[in-house]
């Protein structure tokens, strides 16, 4: 269980720190960090801080007993969600440091989850195509929006105009990439996150099939457009038609996920 | 190469044990109320049904495995208390299973427990989910999914008077969603045609028509909505239903699906909207067999037609006979490969319709041959057996029905439609019309409907052309003459000037028969004339002054005429016969002239035709009976005829045939009554000769055989003997009795004498009666006295 707070919380709380029984412990300064990072795999697990936030919690001193020091971070603030990716995290974490000479630092993380939420978009514009192989296969899509939440339905249909070649089954997919670094070090990675078969057999000219699916069963996470310059996180629709002989005839698209702010 | 058959045994086999392997785990997870594992499984076990490998009928079996679960599965649903999730949840959460056969079959029944908590509308349930389904394209998997939709659904429905009626639109609701159903359905089932190769299209076809029960249910299922009212069937239901079925071009699915409405709905409703059922078979594939299709509804509609009286009216309003006839002709037109079988049939089925819905409109029934004859016209030669029979079927059915020939004979396309046929067939239809008019003792009462009817049955009358006369069957062709005789009988009017030419007619027609018709023919028209001729004597001074056509003289010479005709065959027995009929008649109108030729006439045959002794001896046996009792001659007439016959009959071959033939004569000389000759002088003269001829046979049989025969022509000129004594007869005398008696002993006693108990009994017989006689008293018994035994 990890704590989950978004963008502009005041991120407060307290430190305990209880030296082992009968031990005094001396240190240069106690401090506390939040900071954001950004971690590239690729890169030799170097990580970027975009958001770095110090609280001095105690002067040099020495400390015999337990000891609580409240702390505050007031309307932090947390642009990016926290991210787990193929190949980049992006995460939120409050560093406690006690400074010692000579030996090392007493050094405590916790990770913390940041989720950012967004109202329903004002804009929200049906995507509606026209596309075929010549002489082969001629279909219309349309699915109502171009932008959904993590818990919405996409809606549409498929209308077949022409129809030559022996269908087997149509299926949606939902894909993920997830693209890092940049200029010749971009590494892209895509994921099917959802198979969904939308028509079994051939559809025959004139035929529409309607689409629904749930998007609450699969883990999605909202659409990241190059964060911080190290990554991004896009979602596409395919669409996939598969003949007889198993070939594949795809159209993809993409959408944008948000995190519905809900009105409670 | 594997056979396929056991291929589809083992894919079956799999899918089955697929389905029984999931069910157990779903089973399991229902026992623990488990909902992700339920519908975990669930989701596998119907995975099965997605296979393409199985023909309809094995599928079937599969289905239904996978119809008892869900059976199970929608219980498990329905209480929410086992799962804990409200039933519109469930309506979504099963709509995450990524395949879309399973995910349907899941959707459709928790949409039937949705339907059932009433927390949606039914109409938007069922709306959903008949749109939804229409995901699955493949047509088997299509068709049995959307059965299930229709199964699960049909209590369902937002019916007007049902617990999920809905809104003021309730029923254009649930109308509209089967009809959705039924449209989807069918497509599928039609686009079943078009796949795989030509070779396997035979296996195809059968393999639909196993599916077909399903698609038709949904017009039964329509057909059993409460609200489904005569105006909404007329509005909505039928026209959709028709627009689905004409454009689906297909033809297995247009026969079915037509006979399907005509089946399921009533037939008032049928009724009402008949333009618009038939406006859609002109409409249908050519080769839809739309004969059978609209026989069904013409047959429904005859039914309908006698249910209840108050139909009838219904059927007049609607000018039922001018759309059926109109859609016939339009249908025949439409499809110009239909075999003449076909046509004829639908004519045959509107004919049926029309004797039982408008017995009395004949000119409807003429309307329908003549559309036939049209037909039938623009086929060269109709060979086609079944045509034949529904053409047979065609005519024989207005006999049947007016049981009167008459009705059919003022149909003036009645023969033009016999016209069609093949000689045999003509026959056969002759003979149909020939056993109705006998059956039902119908009269044919004028000339003109005789000239009509000899026309339609002129295969039996005359030699065809192109008949081919050795393939005649004697028994046959024994048993059509037979009938004609019999007709011949039937033809006849009270009003002599008409019966003479019904006559006239049926003699020209018969003279062509040839001989070997006469003989059959010409006694019937014989004994027909005499009739008349009887009847006019009958009424001779009535009629004054006028020129009256029908004389017994014309009729004569008509006669004369007709008899003459035999001698083509020749069949002089026969001749002789009727030439004596004509004489007793003409007898009987007191004509001696007439009489005496036709006497002439039957001489001249005895002379000159007649040479076969046994013959002769039935025909001299005719000429002294019908002699005997003619009393028109005078006496030099009388005698010459009588001389001729007494001179015939001593002239015959055997000894036997002449003293029987010689003692029948002694009754020319007496015939009772008061004007009656009775000259007992020649009546001894011939008793005499025939015991001389007697006596010569018994001589003759001494001699050629060692013993005389039996005593029987002595027994019988006794009898005569005594038959003249008691008429009193002078010249017979007791003694003469007497002194045969005693011959007729002597013979017997004789030791040459064959014992005949026949004759011994005759005799004992004969010797009875005279004592009786003497017994009696009186008169007869003083005059038997005189004999002693």
């Amino acid at each position: 269980m990890v704590a989950l707070f978004q963008s502009q919380e005041n991120i407060v709380g307290e430190v305990v720190i209880e030296p082992i029984h009968g031990k005094k412990v001396e240190h240069n300064g106690v401090k506390i960090e939040l900071l954001g990072q950004i971690e590239l795999y690729f890169d030799r697990g170097n990580f970027y801080d975009f958001t770095s936030l110090v609280r001095e919690l105690d002067i040099p001193g020495e400390l015999y007993e337990r000891k609580t020091y409240p702390f505050e971070f007031s309307t932090v603030e947390m642009p990016y969600e926290s991210y787990n990716g193929v190949n980049v995290r992006l995460r939120y974490i409050l560093k406690v440091t006690i400074s010692r000479n000579f030996v090392s630092n007493i050094v405590e993380c916790q990770d913390f989850v940041v989720r950012n939420y967004t109202p329903p978009p004002s804009i929200n514009n049906s995507i509606k195509m026209e596309v075929g192989i010549e002489d082969c296969l001629h279909i219309e899509f349309e699915y109502s929006k171009s932008k959904y939440h993590l818990k919405d339905v996409i809606i549409g249909k498929i209308y077949f105009l022409l129809v030559r070649i022996k269908l087997k089954n149509m299926e949606l997919e939902i894909r993920r990439r997830e693209s890092t670094g940049s200029g010749p070090n971009t590494y892209v990675e895509t994921e099917t996150l959802a198979k969904f078969e939308l028509m079994d057999g051939a559809a025959v000219r004139g035929e529409s099939i309607p689409i629904r699916l749930f998007l609450s069963p699969y883990e999605l996470t909202p659409t990241y457009r190059n964060i911080n310059n190290k990554f991004s996180v896009k979602y596409y629709l395919n669409l996939v038609l598969v003949d007889e002989e198993d070939r594949r005839y795809f159209k993809q698209q993409e959408i944008t996920m948000y995190r519905l702010l809900e009105a409670s | 190469m594997l056979n396929g058959a056991e291929d589809e045994e083992k894919w079956l086999a799999e899918g089955i044990a697929g389905i029984q392997h999931n069910a157990f785990y779903m089973h399991r997870a229902l026992d623990s109320s488990n909902l992700k594992e339920v519908l975990k499984y669930s989701a596998q076990m119907l995975s099965e049904l997605r296979t393409s490998k199985l023909s309809p009928h094995k599928y079937y079996e599969l289905y239904m495995r996978a119809f008892d679960e869900l059976r199970k599965l929608e219980m498990f649903f329905k209480d929410e208390s086992k799962h804990g999730v409200s039933v519109v949840d469930l309506y979504e959460l099963v709509q995450h299973a990524g395949n879309i056969l399973p995910r349907l079959y899941l959707l459709c029944t928790v949409g039937s427990v949705y339907i059932k908590s009433k927390e949606a509308p039914a109409k938007e349930v069922l709306k959903d989910l008949v749109e939804m389904c229409r995901g699955v394209q493949h047509p088997i998997h299509g068709l049995f999914l959307r059965s299930y939709l229709a199964q699960i659904s049909r209590d369902k429905l937002p019916d007007i008077g049902s617990e999920y009626e809905g809104d003021a639109d309730t029923l254009k609701d649930a109308v509209e969603f089967v009809l959705q159903n039924f449209t989807e359905m069918n497509k599928l089932w039609v686009r079943m045609q078009h796949q795989g190769p030509g070779r396997v299209r035979e296996k195809q076809e059968k393999e639909r028509s196993e599916l077909r029960d399903l698609v038709g249910k949904n017009l039964h299922v329509l057909s059993q909505i409460e609200g489904v009212d005569l105006e909404i069937y007329k509005e909505t239901v039928l026209p959709r239903v028709l627009e689905q079925i004409v454009n689906c071009k297909d033809d297995l699915a247009q026969y079915y699906l037509m006979d399907c409405i005509i089946q399921v709905f009533p037939d008032e409703y049928h009724l009402q909207t008949l333009e618009t059922l038939l406006g859609a078979c002109p409409q249908l594939q050519p080769t839809v067999d739309i004969k059978t299709v609209l026989s069904q509804l013409m047959d429904r509609l005859s039914n309908y037609a006698q249910s209840s009286a108050d139909v009838l009216p219904e059927i007049l309003q609607v000018e039922a006979f001018a759309k059926l006839s109109n859609a016939i002709g339009k249908v025949i037109e439409a499809q110009v490969d239909m075999p003449a079988v076909g046509a004829i049939t639908l004519y045959v089925s509107l004919l049926t319709f029309t004797l039982r819905v408008h017995p009395d409109r004949l000119d409807y029934v003429d309307q329908v041959l003549g559309a036939c004859v049209k037909k039938l016209s623009n086929i060269p030669k109709l060979e086609d057996s079944r045509a034949i029979k529904q053409v047979v079927a065609l005519l024989s059915a207005p006999l049947e029905k007016y049981n009167d020939i008459v009705t059919a004979l003022t149909l003036s396309n009645y023969p033009l439609v016999m016209d069609h046929l093949d000689n045999g067939t003509k026959k056969v239809m002759a003979m149909v019309i020939i056993q109705s008019i006998m059956k039902n003792n119908t009269r044919i009462s004028t000339s003109d409907k005789v000239e009509v009817l000899f026309e339609l049955i002129k295969g039996l009358i005359k030699d065809m052309d192109g008949a081919d006369v050795d393939e005649l069957d004697e028994e046959d062709f024994k048993d059509e003459q037979n009938s004609v005789a019999g007709l011949i009988h039937m033809l006849y009017n009270d009003e002599p000037e008409e019966m003479l030419k019904i006559i006239c007619t049926v003699k020209k027609h018969t003279m062509a028969g040839g001989p070997k018709r006469l003989p059959f023919t010409v006694p019937s028209l014989v004994f027909s004339a005499l009739r008349l001729v009887r009847q006019l004597q009958g009424q001779e001074g009535d009629i004054v002054g006028e020129e009256v056509p029908a004389t017994p003289k014309k009729i004569y010479q008509l006669l004369t005429q007709v008899i003459e005709a035999l001698s083509t065959v020749p069949s002089p027995e026969l001749a002789l016969r009727l030439y004596l009929q004509c004489a007793e008649a003409a007898n009987d109108c007191d004509v001696e002239h007439v009489a005496y030729e036709f006497f002439t006439q039957a001489f001249v045959l005895y002379e000159e035709e007649i040479a076969d002794s046994k013959a002769q001896v039935t025909a001299i046996h005719l000429i002294i009976g019908t002699l005997q009792r003619m009393n028109v001659f005078g006496v030099e007439n009388r005698d010459t005829l009588t001389h001729k016959a007494t001179g015939y009959s001593a002239r015959l071959l055997k000894k036997a045939d002449q003293c029987r033939a010689v003692y029948a004569c002694s009754h020319l000389f007496w015939v009772d009554g008061q004007d009656g000759i009775k000259d007992g002088e020649r009546v001894f003269l011939c008793l005499k000769r025939a015991l001389r001829i007697a006596n010569a046979a018994q001589q003759m049989a001494n001699v050629a055989r060692g013993s005389s025969g039996p005593v029987t022509l002595f027994v019988e000129i006794l009898n005569k003997y005594v038959y003249f004594f008691e008429k009193g007869s002078q010249q017979v005398t007791g003694a003469a009795i007497q002194g045969l008696i005693e011959l007729i002993n002597t013979e017997m006693q004789s030791d040459s004498a064959t014992p005949d108990t026949a004759s011994d009994a005759f005799l004992a017989s004969t010797l009875r009666y005279i004592e009786f006689q003497k017994q009696k008293g009186g008169l007869m018994g003083e005059k038997f006295e005189s004999i002693n035994l």
